[in-house]
């Protein structure tokens, strides 16, 4: 197994923001192939970074329909992402009614890629076992 | 529903459950790309082009000698500007390096499809009714009933001109019969093309 995850990219440079200190002190930092961005690994995270990848931005409700998530439940993740500048949120009205619009950064589009060649390293490195 | 991301750290998980779930993930942001994109591979060209055979058609149809080649007339525009969208849709899905009929695209399509069969139907029941002149209201407004449910996956410009179907199929319901071609000549002609110049301007030929 030692072999295989040598395989593995090494998931975590140096240079990350400050903002993510706190998320990466929730699991080892010792050199850890298997170490994913837990930020992003959550599912509705996940679903709320790949669907802004495709989307120049959503709004909350179409998250909320799209993920099936509480309200709660979104606005806690999706301030979790906001935080670690992963997205970016943008309130406004629309007809007098609050609307609250998510658009990735380019650090999430970058961290989404590095979590695809994340999982497609373990794919690979599994398959060649 | 979602697995803690303590699995993948564990060393006691083999390869296998590794390797399922990173299949499980990768598969679960394809899906959720899926459902959340708009479907853009409605073809603005494809559009105009609906609009140029269906303005060719108003002008043919206005000749008919009876209501047998009038009714042909129409349908076989239809079938001539459906295949035309079909092509360029196909074109625009292949420049693009996606499906057609993938996720939203395949929601458009089962939306689509219900009022134009409507529309086949009540075509032979007006035509066996002799009420020939009911058929560009009908036409009109059961197409975009069709561009409205199948167009809310779509970009917004889709929906709108379903609308603006529906609302002009109304208005020739209770207007002149007279009027007809001048109906589907301002729907299927005018409509097609001024949406289908947005829709080639913003999202693409």
């Amino acid at each position: 197994m030692a072999a295989r995850q040598g395989a593995l990219p090494k998931a975590r440079g140096d240079a990350r923001p400050t903002a993510l200190a706190g998320v990466r002190g929730q699991h080892s930092q010792a050199a850890d192939p298997l170490e994913l961005d837990r930020l992003i690994h959550e599912r509705v995270r996940l679903g709320i970074v790949s669907a802004l990848a495709v989307n120049g931005s959503l709004t909350f409700t179409d998250l909320k329909e799209l993920l099936g998530a509480t309200d709660g439940n979104l606005s806690a993740h999706a301030r979790r992402l906001e935080d670690a500048g992963y997205v970016r949120c943008q309130k406004s009205f629309e007809s007098r009614m609050p609307k609250t619009e998510y658009e990735l950064t380019k650090l999430g589009r970058r961290e989404l890629q590095l979590y695809l060649d994340h999982m497609e390293a373990i794919i690979s490195a599994t398959r060649d076992a | 529903m979602n697995l803690p991301a303590k699995k993948f750290n564990n060393p006691d998980q083999g390869p296998v459950a590794l390797h399922d779930r990173a299949m499980d993930n990768l598969r679960y942001i394809r899906e959720t790309m899926q459902r959340s994109a708009s479907f853009t591979h409605v073809s603005g060209i494809g559009g105009v082009l609906m609009g140029l055979i269906a303005i060719a058609a108003a002008l043919a149809a206005s000749g008919a000698s009876g209501p047998s080649m009038w009714v042909g007339t129409w349908l076989a525009a239809a079938a001539a500007a459906l295949s035309a969208q079909a092509l360029a849709m196909i074109r625009k899905s292949a420049a693009a390096g996606e499906g057609l009929l993938t996720g939203p695209g395949r929601k458009f399509a089962w939306n689509l499809i219900p009022p134009l069969v409507v529309g086949a139907v009540l075509t032979m029941v007006f035509v066996r009714a002799e009420l020939i002149d009911q058929l560009p209201g009908a036409w009109l407004l059961l197409y975009g009933t069709g561009i409205v449910t199948g167009g809310s996956y779509s970009v917004r410009p889709v929906p709108l001109m379903g609308a603006a179907f529906m609302g002009l199929g109304t208005i020739a319901f209770f207007a002149p019969a007279t009027w007809g071609d001048a109906f589907m000549a301002a729907g299927f002609g005018g409509l097609h093309i001024l949406f289908g110049i947005v829709i080639w301007r913003r999202h693409g030929g």
